[in-house]
């Protein structure tokens, strides 16, 4: 299994040996460092802590410090934990974007973008009724279902907060790894906006045969 | 006082001016748009006419393609910059975009240049024959 800890930086578009415009996301991912492995038998679970992101270590609690201290790495501004764990990595390693390979297929976390309260057509695609005529129904949710029951079902679609979820794209390709600067190029798009951060591992649709030979 | 003033801002003017100069540091994806420019480009703009030599895989064999036109629009910037070319083949209007550094395109030879009073020439899809010239445009200076 592979995953780590990045940062969205933008998106743009890059050639590929084929000469194919492809859109790609830049996300900079690590250096992660592995701030605890926790076990079955001492918390209950398996589990990798990374910590990503450099911070200023006078900003930190003592505690925090003190669990920065034990594993041996530099204080960081996120620790994320990954249930699944890193082949052959262990408390105080570092992980970096070679990780990662040409044509793997990954998952990618992230925090969506806010749009604040927004109505049903933003926010579950309604279409809307018509402009004029005496429509009188422009952007409206219309009809919420039956009144019969005397009570709203649960799970109706109404306007209301929508954006800042934990959204996840699967199964997106990876394009190009540079190494020299930590980077993942990802073809596609990825929640959330730039500077969020984003957790990427493989694909648990596994999709290319390459990620079932790891998974194997 | 009023001088004091004066001179304060005159100096914050001063270092606004060298830390906008010297801290400007490309991001990332600027970087990554460089690489993927070619290194020249010739130098043509809408009103042109142009060969674009494209690569075409064929049967699995490759071979160039020459696409000859009038430019009509150049749109885009840095790696993601495109242009348009139109001509008329057989009677009929065949308009095609290109990346401009994209690696299928081999290469962009200007035939002849144009004088035209705007940026996008959508304008020569709406007439034909004669009416759709384009007044040339001789070299003053060789070149480039």
């Amino acid at each position: 299994m592979k995953n780590i800890i990045g940062r969205k930086v933008g998106m743009t578009s890059i050639f590929t040996a084929e000469g194919h415009s492809v859109p790609v996301t830049v996300l900079e991912v690590g250096p992660c460092h592995v701030v605890q492995r926790k076990t079955v038998a001492t918390d209950g679970y398996e589990a990798v802590a990374l910590s990503f992101g450099p911070v200023k270590a006078a900003r930190m609690t003592k505690a925090l410090l003190g669990h920065y201290g034990r594993a041996g790495v530099a204080p960081a501004r996120r620790i994320i934990e990954f249930r699944q764990l890193i082949d052959g990595v262990a408390q105080g390693d570092t992980v970096r974007a070679d990780a990662f390979e040409i044509g793997d297929r990954v998952d990618v976390v992230g925090i969506s973008k806010g749009h604040g309260f927004s109505g049903g057509i933003k926010r579950h695609n309604f279409h809307g009724g018509g402009a004029s005529h005496g429509s009188m129904i422009h952007r409206q949710p219309a009809s919420n279902g039956d009144t019969n029951s005397g009570h709203t079902h649960k799970g109706s679609r109404r306007p209301g907060h929508y954006g800042v979820d934990r959204t996840t794209h699967q199964n997106l390709e990876i394009v190009r790894v540079d190494t020299e600067r930590n980077l993942l190029l990802v073809r596609g798009p990825v929640p959330g906006p730039r500077n969020g951060i984003v957790r990427v591992s493989l694909s648990v649709k596994t999709a290319s045969v390459k990620n079932k030979k790891v998974a194997a | 006082m009023l001088r004091l003033l004066e001179a304060w801002y005159h100096a914050g003017v001063a270092l606004l001016g060298t830390y906008c100069r010297e801290s400007y540091v490309m991001n990332v994806i600027d970087l990554i748009q460089q690489e993927q420019t070619k290194a020249s480009v010739p130098d043509f703009r809408p009103g042109d006419t142009v060969k674009v030599h494209v690569k075409v895989v064929e049967g699995g064999k490759e071979r160039i393609q020459v696409f000859e036109g009038v430019v009509i629009v150049r749109e885009g910037g840095s790696s993601a910059e495109s242009f348009t070319v139109r001509r008329v083949a057989h009677g009929v209007g065949v308009e095609r975009t290109f990346l401009i550094h994209s690696p299928r395109v081999d290469k962009v030879e200007v035939t002849k240049r144009g004088i035209v009073r705007r940026s996008r020439l959508y304008y020569l899809a709406d007439r034909i024959g004669k009416a759709a010239r384009i007044k040339e445009r001789k070299p003053v200076r060789a070149s480039a």
